[in-house]
């Protein structure tokens, strides 16, 4: 059961939210995995601190040509979307950073003048606290596309128990990657102009991938009540709120689990997973 | 000789576009034959990323020795460089003046980028 926690706007409580979430199944029990697909800027370790088992290199192929081979065709150089690869009067020009790794311009080469080369472009790392298993991506710094990374941070998820996914903000490619696949989605926004706008955009998303989704509006006692009358007239349940309170903010700023620091915090979180579960049976069930 | 100008229009009295990749057009200004044509970059500046890369493709292929341009990121001065196109950078005025100044020597050539790449 994958369950990944998106938002539109950053800074909205993707993080807090999935920490809290998955100490809380795990709590109940149930073999629990918190993923960190913020491979841009993770930070789930500072709240679970989990022991580091093992760390991984992951590399996309990328283009090598053998001028030797070369006939200036241009083939290579149409099909790349992505300007990674250009043929200037007979002479190849790479661009290892702009290539997606699709391994395009070696298959339309007909003199086979393009090998692969592994290029790498993260680590993945694996770990675990004393009640769950820690999976995280991490980007190198300059790296355009945080895709393919994503693709192997997810694939060291087990098939079995409950894996919660700490989604990057925003609606673009590495979100699609990470929301890929789940069997829910949890879309944490902001009762502000800046929250509506961007879950907007992100309910659009989920829509256009078809998945199951609900809303938690936190901070929810800031702003106004246009997030609210947007999910009552889109029909979105709001499967919870949390309220503002200076309690959440230091304790999130000390690195803590609320949970484990915050009285109504167990409660919430506790009524937030019973929610959450019944909703992916039902699903699951049908 | 030719040389590329990057334009905001399709003639001599057309404003020089300080942008290479983004640019509207390009005048393809033949100094031996005083005579020029036009070159199209709608399909580069409206690219999401490589818009530089594909840009310096096209003005390759129209056969210049030089570029006359505002600035030039990392990413399209490699590709100029790499088949000797030299780059001179003019931050205003019209296409004409731009070829008169070059032809007076007086614009100044890039001997690298100018400006950050917009990713890496």
């Amino acid at each position: 059961m994958k369950i990944a926690i998106a938002s539109g706007k950053g800074g909205t409580g993707k993080t807090t939210v999935a920490v809290n979430l998955a100490l809380v199944l795990a709590s109940k029990e149930l073999l629990t995995s918190y993923c960190d697909c913020d491979v841009e800027a993770p930070n789930g370790h500072i709240f679970l601190k989990p022991d580091i088992e093992y760390r991984h290199t992951v590399s996309i192929p990328a283009p090598k040509v053998n001028m030797d081979l070369c006939d200036g065709c241009r083939a290579c150089s149409d099909i790349c979307r992505f300007s990674a690869i250009v043929v200037l009067k007979g002479e190849v020009l790479t661009y290892p950073e702009l290539c997606h790794g699709c391994g395009g311009c070696r298959m339309v080469c007909s003199p086979n003048a393009i090998e692969e080369v592994d290029r790498a472009i993260g680590t993945v790392i694996v770990g675990n606290t004393n009640q769950l298993l820690y999976v995280a991506g991490r980007l190198n710094i300059g790296e355009a596309s945080a895709v393919p990374l994503i693709r192997k941070v997810k694939s060291e998820l087990p098939e079995n128990g409950f894996s919660i996914i700490d989604a990057p903000p925003g609606t673009s490619c590495p979100v699609i990657e990470t929301m890929r696949g789940v069997d829910y989605v949890l879309l944490v926004t902001e009762p502000t102009p800046f929250g509506l706008n961007d879950l907007r955009l992100a309910v659009e998303t989920v829509r256009k991938l078809d998945l199951p989704f609900s809303v938690i509006i936190n901070r929810s006692d800031i702003g106004n009540d246009d997030v609210e009358m947007y999910c009552g007239v889109e029909g979105i349940e709001v499967i919870a709120r949390i309220p503002y309170s200076r309690e959440i903010a230091e304790a999130y700023s000390r690195g803590d689990m609320l949970i484990n620091h915050i009285p109504n915090q167990i409660e919430l979180y506790s009524v937030l997973s019973d929610r959450l579960l019944e909703h992916v049976s039902s699903r699951v069930a049908v | 000789m030719k040389v590329a100008i990057s334009a905001d229009g399709k003639n001599m009295e057309s404003r020089v576009d300080t942008r290479f990749g983004r640019c509207g057009f390009f005048l393809i200004v033949d100094l031996d034959l005083d005579e020029f044509n036009v070159i199209s970059n709608n399909s580069s500046a409206n690219l999401s990323g490589g818009a530089g890369i594909q840009t310096a493709q096209s003005v390759i292929d129209s056969g210049v020795d030089s570029v006359i341009t505002g600035h030039c990121g990392p990413k399209a001065f490699r590709a100029l460089n790499a088949v000797d196109i030299k780059v001179f950078s003019c931050s205003d005025g019209t296409v004409k003046e731009a070829v008169e100044n070059f032809k007076l020597h007086k614009l100044v050539q890039l001997q690298g980028s100018d400006v950050a790449g917009h990713w890496a």
